[in-house]
């Protein structure tokens, strides 16, 4: 689904401040797997995420997406195929517009947003459902600005409005990073079950190797903007979570 | 009911180009109908500028604004050769279409009729898809692009607009006050945004997600802004000051919610 190859990414080329993010890697991504990336900070996990949703461009290389080449495409366009959630819950969803106009949003994420109003009595009752899958008792709250939520409340939403439209990768960059253990883990299920159910070609970055060891069924460490360590799912299955702990020793 | 979180001073400008070109169109004895449009893509063109410069140079919004702005001048200029050009003897909305016998009454229901148009057209634009991913652009624009919108050419088509419906102002205050002259559009950027942030405050503390509420709290916003300026002279303050009084309410209304903020706390 995602193939990589040959990627670097510079930033400040020649400067004193130069960085070397990624530093060339090859990257094949099937269907449906579920892929763990951990790594210290700096190690170019999320500049590598963000080549792959197209909001940073490769120096050199190139990324394909569906067997099409993308390595130019802005992130807008890549929009047809991927849906993302971002570490600020902030960032996934607009806060002064209503939950609906947010799921209304996402349920054209892959079309284009013309002069008709979406917005209808099938429409509501399509999100009302949607969301009392959760089990938060939003469903009820609709019509609420999204700002009025918690954290919590705001990435569990952002992670079912990415199913709202057609969807074949997510994209998760430490999702659960801002919130308490609890909403933490109801985020972290909805994605697993998410995932399983939409047969998602899906990326996780996180600093939390409890998740990391979880969740997945393949994984992979990064340092120096290289692939360190690449488990498939058979690998990852025997990892025992104190040698994960040993990877950061 | 802010859409996006650009103070846009290229409206002082195409308030003004939009009476411009009205003067030019009506002293040259163009229809009213035919003068309309040609001030909406007018101004929708000094709003898309500002936009092309902010988006695709990288350059600051209040920047890109005050250069277009600053431009306009002599764009002024150039189209009606002196700083200021009467509108006597000309057909105008105000003297053709006559609803009520009194002057005053007329003028009045012309500009509630034309008000209420444009708020519906505003009111559905906004709830359409393409409305929602417009607000959305001002709010969350990581958000957004990551749902496939292009938020540059967003940004453009909206700046375009703002400044059409700018000018359409200046298309009617031009033809009501009988003139247009090159310095009229001076604080008119003040004047919208002390309405809308009127309008923000209620909006806010209302917690309202409804568009036409909204809507008719910004045009409340506006009244009360005008009602003020109106109290101001009328209780005798020397019109110099007008524009300090200007500045200083719409300070006030900024800042007096943070103020009781920080003391309820």
């Amino acid at each position: 689904m995602i193939q990589i190859d040959h990627v670097y990414k510079i930033f400040n080329a020649g400067k004193p401040n130069q960085v070397n993010a990624v530093n060339g890697i090859d990257l094949h991504i099937k269907t449906a797997e579920f892929l763990v990336i951990v790594g210290s900070n700096g190690s170019g996990k999320t500049t590598l995420l963000d080549m792959i949703a197209g909001s940073v461009f490769p120096g050199t290389g190139s990324i394909k997406i569906d067997g099409q080449n993308v390595t130019k495409l802005p992130d807008y366009k890549r929009s047809q195929w991927i849906a993302r959630v971002f570490q600020n819950p902030m960032s996934g969803t607009a806060s002064e517009l209503s939950i609906l106009d947010n799921f209304r949003l996402a349920a054209i994420r892959t079309k284009p947003k013309g002069l008709t109003i979406g917005i209808n009595d099938t429409f509501k009752n399509q999100v009302k459902e949607k969301i009392s899958t959760l089990g938060m008792g939003l469903e009820n709250k609709i019509e609420q600005q999204m700002g009025t939520l918690s954290g919590g409340q705001r990435q569990a939403l952002t992670l079912l409005m990415s199913v709202m439209g057609s969807c074949k990768v997510l994209l998760l960059d430490e999702p659960t990073a801002a919130l308490d253990p609890r909403s933490a883990e109801i985020v972290m299920r909805t994605a697993e079950e998410l995932i399983k159910d939409y047969r998602l070609t899906s990326i996780l970055i996180t600093h939390n190797l409890k998740d990391a060891f979880n969740y997945g069924n393949r994984i992979m460490l990064m340092g120096e903007g290289l692939v360190k360590k690449d488990l498939d799912a058979g690998k990852k299955a025997a990892l025992k979570q104190n040698d994960l702990f040993e990877w950061f020793g | 009911m802010k859409i996006f979180n650009i103070p846009d001073i290229t409206t002082d400008g195409s308030y003004t180009l939009g009476a411009v070109v009205t003067a030019i169109f009506l002293t040259h004895h163009q229809p009213i109908y035919f003068t309309l449009p040609a001030v909406a893509i007018a101004g929708a063109t000094a709003g898309a500028l500002t936009g092309l410069i902010h988006t695709k140079l990288k350059i600051n919004a209040l920047l890109a604004g005050i250069l277009v702005m600053t431009a306009l001048y002599s764009v002024y200029l150039a189209l009606m050769g002196r700083s200021n050009l009467p509108l006597i003897n000309v057909s105008t909305l105000f003297n053709i279409i006559n609803i009520s016998p009194d002057p005053n009454n007329n003028t009045f229901w012309i500009l509630l009729i034309f008000i209420s148009v444009i708020t519906i057209i505003i009111g559905y634009l906004l709830k359409t898809d393409f409305g929602l991913a417009m607000r959305a652009t001002g709010n969350s624009e990581t958000m957004i692009r990551a749902l496939g919108v292009n938020t540059d050419r967003m940004k453009i088509t909206g700046l375009a607009i703002a400044n059409a419906l700018t000018a359409i102002s200046g298309y009617l205050i031009s033809q009501q006050q009988g003139y247009t002259d090159i310095s009229m559009g001076i604080g008119v950027v003040i004047i919208g945004l002390g309405s809308v942030i009127i309008a923000e405050t209620f909006i806010n503390w209302l917690r309202l997600t409804s568009v036409w509420l909204s809507l008719l709290l910004v045009l409340g916003g506006a009244i009360i802004f005008q009602f003020v300026l109106a109290v101001t002279l009328d209780i005798g303050v020397n019109p110099i000051y007008l524009k300090a009084v200007t500045a200083v309410f719409v300070l006030l209304i900024v800042s007096l919610p943070r103020i009781s903020f920080r003391t309820a706390k």
